[in-house]
């Protein structure tokens, strides 16, 4: 890859992904405004915007879910419909969050919107405790395999911020987790509304001794999320520039597509499925140029494919016939083994 | 790449933008990328290249002219194409207003911006297209923020954002019946900054009307527009010379300029970090027509 310039942002930030998830109105939206306004990433004329728009509808405060609830039909019926994403960045870390629907008919959307998320904030309405629909979509985010959960149990302000209700919502959770897959889980006591844990430590409840939810987001591990052991690459387009001035290139045959798993370097002996057969990589290349390695890049992607089933795989049709099979990812692309290399199958 | 096989966030939207477009190009028969020579479609034509290598890109480009761009970045668009080699398709709305296709808005806020969406999905249907990358970001705008990478779009370019796809993981729906088509966006979790840092870091050429000049300005609605052929000016909206740069480029009408002294990609990144308005806040009058602008406007088939 080319030479990272040492320029203001080429720093080692990486990004988390994050969705919201939770029965409606248990305060998603009203969170993901008050993270965005409590670490300053709101733009002054987006703030406005919210600002009259609270003001028009007669309300009594800045109605923050205003920020992601971004489509006509929503700001009419106060609802969430359909995922938002927003950006914002602090000095560790850039995020990419999901603002989720809690609607029972829209729980597709909330799939869409958690799928690609490193990390799940389930959010709990105090006064109400575990909901079905709390317990769906806690349900759906281990079903999607998203490695981290965090159960924000949200209103505190108005259950008097009392530990005892926050103690008892975790262990009712605790109980029904159990019976999940969850590898990472943390509990927090918020109220978004006030802003309580959300950035800045609450001094509301100081029977709380945990970080604060975005202190928790900044600081929760993902780059282990990844498999890099188990190799899984899946063509997903071939490169034939057939350039019938250049030489070098008229048998160029490249194998574009993204590593899933593992870590693959020129010389690697790999199967390819579903022929069966076995080849070697004879280069992986990046835009042109030859690199020493490619491997996964972040997000939940490369961590479906390194299940079992992928290996389990019969050869169902042989393929590919002419050239061997090599390897490329976003990060490398690859010249083709040579051909004896097609011939040493399984 | 580093040994500890950690990448930083512009390694991540970089894979990720290269995925998205190569599955388009396995997947459809007809795709098109969307150049106009702003900052954002340098750097898809950037990716393309990148994705590609060392083939060329195997899809045309196409810009909508609404005969009211900057000669600069027009001057900018014929260079970047011939350089690369790949088709540029132009269609123009003049073309469309003069087939009658579309009327030409009047008064002082005329703008061509709306009669884009006529061109552009007459431009689909003439070229059967079925699958179109743009350089939109979910950052610049509520609306957008809620639009999917593969975005669907029926027989008459309506999107319906109340009945979008699921979109699990990298699985991209790439189905469509004949006539309907795709909108793709691979800047989809870019922000103004990480674009500005990739320029920086990939060392991409831009127009220059993006860096710090003299321009002959007048004020309009908070916006500085640039004196042009196509805007009648007010007696109340006097001309002035100022130091300028464009935050975004459009249309000449409608895009505004933003006072500054950014001479270099490191300056601009500097200010854009530091700002405390968005760019289309900023420097773009036809989204502040309603509060919906963007979305009626994306529900005709606008990009």
């Amino acid at each position: 890859m080319s030479a990272v310039s040492p320029g203001p942002l080429a720093s080692r930030m990486d990004i988390l992904r994050f969705a919201t998830a939770g029965s409606v109105d248990d305060g998603k939206s009203t969170l993901i405004g008050r993270l965005l306004y409590d670490s300053k990433s709101i733009f002054a004329d987006q703030l406005e915007a919210v600002e009259r728009t609270s003001r028009d509808r007669g309300e009594d405060y800045t109605n923050l879910a205003l920020l992601t609830d971004g489509l006509r039909a929503e700001r009419e019926q106060g609802i969430t419909i359909d995922v938002a994403y927003r950006y914002f960045a602090t000095p560790r870390r850039k995020f990419i969050i999901a603002d989720t629907p809690g609607h029972i008919q829209y729980t597709r959307n909330m799939v869409t919107g958690a799928s690609t998320a490193d990390l799940a904030v389930v959010l709990v309405d105090a006064r109400n405790g575990l909901t079905e629909q709390s317990r769906r979509h806690a349900f759906l985010t281990t079903l999607l395999r998203v490695p981290h959960m965090v159960l924000a149990v949200n209103k505190m302000d108005l259950v008097d911020y009392q530990a005892e209700v926050f103690e008892r919502i975790c262990e009712e959770f605790s109980a029904f987790a159990t019976r999940l897959d969850i590898g990472d889980l943390t509990f927090v006591p918020i109220s978004a509304l006030h802003g309580d844990n959300v950035v800045d430590r609450s001094a509301n409840m100081p029977w709380y001794d945990g970080p604060s939810l975005l202190h928790h987001l900044e600081h929760v591990h993902i780059a282990s999320d990844r498999n890099l052991i188990d190799v899984r690459f899946p063509v997903q387009y071939v490169i034939r520039p057939q350039a019938a001035t250049d030489a070098a290139l008229h048998d160029y045959r490249g194998y574009a597509g993204q590593v899933a798993g593992g870590v693959l370097k020129p010389g690697d002996e790999v199967l390819h499925l579903p022929s069966g057969f076995t080849t070697k990589v004879r280069a992986v290349e990046w835009a042109g140029q030859p690199v020493a390695e490619a491997f996964a890049p972040t997000g939940p992607p490369s961590r479906r494919t390194s299940r079992p089933w992928c290996a389990g795989c019969p050869p169902i049709r042989s393929w590919p016939s002419a050239a061997g099979w090599s390897s490329s990812t976003p990060r490398a692309r690859s010249r083709p083994s040579s051909p004896t290399c097609t011939t040493g199958s399984t | 790449m580093r040994p500890d096989y950690q990448l930083s966030q512009l390694d991540v939207l970089q894979a990720e933008a290269i995925h998205v477009m190569r599955e388009v190009a396995a997947e459809f028969e007809r795709p098109v990328l969307l150049f106009s020579g702003g900052k954002d479609s340098v750097v898809m034509l950037a990716l393309a290249e990148q994705a590609f290598s060392p083939a060329r890109i195997p899809f045309p480009v196409m810009h909508v002219d609404t005969g009211h761009n900057f000669p600069e970045v027009l001057e900018f668009r014929d260079r970047r194409v011939a350089e690369l080699g790949v088709r540029l398709i132009v269609a123009s709305v003049q073309d469309s207003i003069d087939a009658g296709r579309a009327t030409e808005e009047t008064g002082r806020h005329a703008s061509r911006n709306r009669l884009q969406t006529v061109t552009l999905l007459d431009a689909i249907e003439e070229y059967r297209f079925d699958a179109l990358f743009g350089g939109a970001r979910r950052d610049e705008e509520k609306a957008r923020a809620k639009e999917r990478v593969f975005s669907f779009r029926d027989e008459f370019g309506q999107w319906d954002p109340k009945n979008q796809r699921p979109e699990l993981w990298n699985l991209y729906n790439t189905r469509i019946r004949r006539g309907e088509h795709i909108r793709v966006f691979p800047l989809s979790n870019w922000t103004e900054l990480d674009v500005w840092a990739y320029i920086e870091r990939e060392e991409l050429d831009l127009p220059g009307i993006y860096f710090a000049h003299q321009r002959p300005v007048f004020e309009r609605d908070g916006l500085l527009l640039a004196e042009n052929p196509y805007v009648t000016r007010g007696g109340d909206e006097p001309l002035f010379t100022a130091t300028v740069r464009y935050r975004t480029v459009g249309d000449m009408t409608c895009t505004g300029a933003v006072a500054s002294t950014a001479g270099t990609v490191a300056e601009v990144i500097a200010e854009v970090a530091a700002t405390r308005i968005t760019e289309r806040g900023q420097t773009r009058a036809d989204d502040r027509t309603s509060e919906a602008a963007m979305e009626d406007r994306k529900r005709e088939g606008y990009f």
